[in-house]
């Protein structure tokens, strides 16, 4: 498929008019700067994002990053004088470094909605999806969803440890070490727990190194404790291991995930009021005219892509267009919210819409708008 | 037109590598006073040395100013995006050798393996507020392992230098660096993670992919890697 060039001035009169379409649906219109100070989102988002983000330096205020996303600045702005309930939207340039697919755009407009509201998470998640739904309803999209506080759910269900369900919690937006910690922690892993321990201990025999950097004595003694008590710590069971992968493998239409959710439930009663959320959130998109028994869910979907999502999540892909980012993507990030308001948490769920690529797909006759 | 190769302008790498084409029959040497930087081509036609510093070739390469260069895997990878979309490895020379690796103080008795790292690094953060530091020059090969590998709450602090030395002065937790023996780690009460270096170094011949070719330098090229004994 040829990359089609689309005037900027063009992409520019979309994203207004999309714009315009969240402020008549009652969002409040937000400008935010395009140079941001680089620490808040190194904090955030780790290493990771020097890796997606333009860094840059500034003699006076050290290291700043051209914008990579709005949700900082957005979360940050509502929080310093927003008042709830809010809606707000916005659009303007993000800058991501693209390595992996050098010939994704560097810079794209974003237009975005975001729903402050905590009355009723399932019915703000619906509003947003359906938000988004209704602006792309020319194109020829497939939608995926998922919940990812479904898997923190079932993660905190666990009977087991604190610290090896806080590990777990750790790396949900890493499915490779979250599955070696699960194997860790089960019945497999029970011998390699040991042989941790037992390094360990063959590594005290050894000849005393001097003590070098931050990281002190007890925090080196906390952790041997740690991996002692883990050695000694019976493994998840067999049967919580099997409730989890068949959670993470649950990959169906919406109403078949919730009742297959239901069943697992019974065995996993913890994740109840999760389900029960997806339950109301199915309802409220229903009534909001999302044909549901159609839409795709997927247990595992947004793990790598988006770190601090911790709810539902959403994307909207150009069928038959593998080679194209997705159209449109959100998700609830209460997490995030309560990591940039050092303990206060706002509900806050939200999404992105790439108008570049909806006119590409008008061009390339993809689209019937 | 002329092939144009990059060498490394001094030390030992730029003596191995005159040694190892001097072994195949292409004689390459400086030329002029001792301090100047150029360079003469003996035994074959149509090549002209370019003598660079070796951290430079890749950049050179990838934008082909050079069609041929000798330096180092690590330098390659580390310097270019997508590295095996702009130069193609022609043959390892079998010198150079040197390992990326990690390593932390010897003193840490429960860090041997990236799990130990990654837990450390979470309860480090934790208690310290900010994330372990590791200092490297190697940004891009050490964030790209450490992603790969699911390790988080670390970051890389820039260290051009005596990297083996930041721990002590308390401006790192742990280093990313080069290592052919292990005794400056050693000397600096620093030990080796266990897991695989995340690259193993050596003096490469790499060919630009985006250098411009034409049949009089290609003709040359072919002639050059016969030389070489490399094959097609």
């Amino acid at each position: 498929m040829p990359r089609v060039d689309i005037a900027k001035a063009d992409v520019k009169a979309e994203a207004a008019r999309l714009k315009a379409r969240f402020e008549a649906q009652g969002a409040q219109a937000m400008e935010m700067d395009i140079l941001l100070p680089a620490e808040v989102l190194l904090d955030l988002y780790g290493e990771d994002i020097r890796a997606r983000a333009y860094v840059t330096h500034d003699p006076e205020q050290g290291e700043m990053m051209l914008r990579p996303d709005f949700t900082v600045p957005m979360v940050q702005a509502h929080m310093s004088d927003g008042a709830e309930p809010a809606r707000y939207t916005y659009a303007g340039e993000v800058f991501r470094k693209q390595e992996d697919v050098p010939t994704r755009a560097n810079e794209y407009i974003q237009v975005g909605f975001e729903v402050f509201d905590g009355s009723s998470p399932a019915d703000a998640d619906a509003e947003v999806f359906a938000a988004f739904a209704e602006a792309l309803s020319d194109y020829d999209l497939r939608a995926s969803t998922g919940d990812i506080g479904i898997l923190m759910a079932a993660v905190r269900g666990l009977k087991t440890t604190e610290r090896r369900r806080n590990a777990l919690l750790r790396h949900i937006w890493r499915p490779r070490r979250f599955r070696a910690l699960m194997t860790r922690f089960s019945a497999r892993g029970t011998e390699l727990r040991q042989q941790n321990l037992d390094r360990v201990k063959a590594n005290l025999k050894e000849a005393e190194a001097p003590f070098i950097g931050l990281r002190t004595q007890t925090e080196i003694d906390t952790r041997i404790k740690a991996l002692e008590e883990d050695a000694a710590e019976p493994p998840i069971s067999d049967g919580e291991i099997a409730l989890m992968n068949d959670i993470l493998s649950l990959k169906e239409t919406l109403p078949n995930v919730l009742s297959n959710l239901r069943d697992i439930a019974v065995d996993l009663p913890e994740i109840s009021e999760a389900v029960s959320l997806l339950g109301r959130r199915t309802e409220a998109l229903a009534s909001r005219g999302v044909d549901v028994d159609h839409l795709d869910f997927e247990a595992s979907y947004g793990r790598t892509s988006m770190e601090y999502y911790d709810g539902f999540v959403f994307g909207f892909y150009a069928e038959g267009r593998p080679d194209l980012p997705p159209v449109a993507t959100g998700g609830r990030y209460d997490a995030l919210t309560s990591v940039l308001g050092q303990g206060r948490s706002i509900p806050a769920v939200g999404g992105v819409i790439r108008p570049g690529l909806m006119l590409a797909l008008n061009a390339t006759g993809k689209g019937e708008a | 037109m002329i092939v144009k190769l990059g060498v490394p302008s001094k030390g030992r790498l730029m003596e191995k590598t005159f040694e190892w084409f001097a072994e195949r029959g292409v004689i390459l040497s400086r030329t002029g006073a001792e301090r100047e930087y150029s360079g003469a081509v003996d035994g074959i036609d149509g090549v002209e040395l370019v003598l660079l510093s070796a951290s430079e070739i890749p950049r050179e390469l990838a934008a082909g100013r050079i069609h041929l260069g000798v330096t180092g895997s690590d330098l390659v990878r580390d310097k270019l995006a997508n590295w095996d979309s702009k130069v193609i490895e022609l043959a390892p020379m079998g010198f150079g050798h040197a390992d990326l690796i990690i390593a932390v103080p010897k003193a840490w008795v429960d860090v041997d393996t990236l799990d130990d790292l990654d837990a450390a690094a979470a309860a480090f953060r934790a208690r310290h507020g900010f994330r372990l530091r590791i200092a490297t020059k190697y940004h891009h090969l050490v964030r790209e392992f450490l992603k790969a590998n699911g390790v988080a709450d670390y970051q890389l602090v820039d260290s051009q230098g005596a990297t083996e030395g930041t721990v002590k002065n308390l401006t790192a937790e742990a280093v990313a660096d080069i290592t052919s023996t292990g005794d400056t780690l050693r000397a600096n009460h620093l030990k080796v993670l266990s897991c695989d270096p995340i690259h193993r170094s050596q003096a490469t011949l790499f060919k630009s992919r985006t250098a411009h070719w034409t049949d009089e330098t290609r003709a040359t090229l072919v002639t050059l890697k016969e030389m070489l004994g490399l094959g097609d």
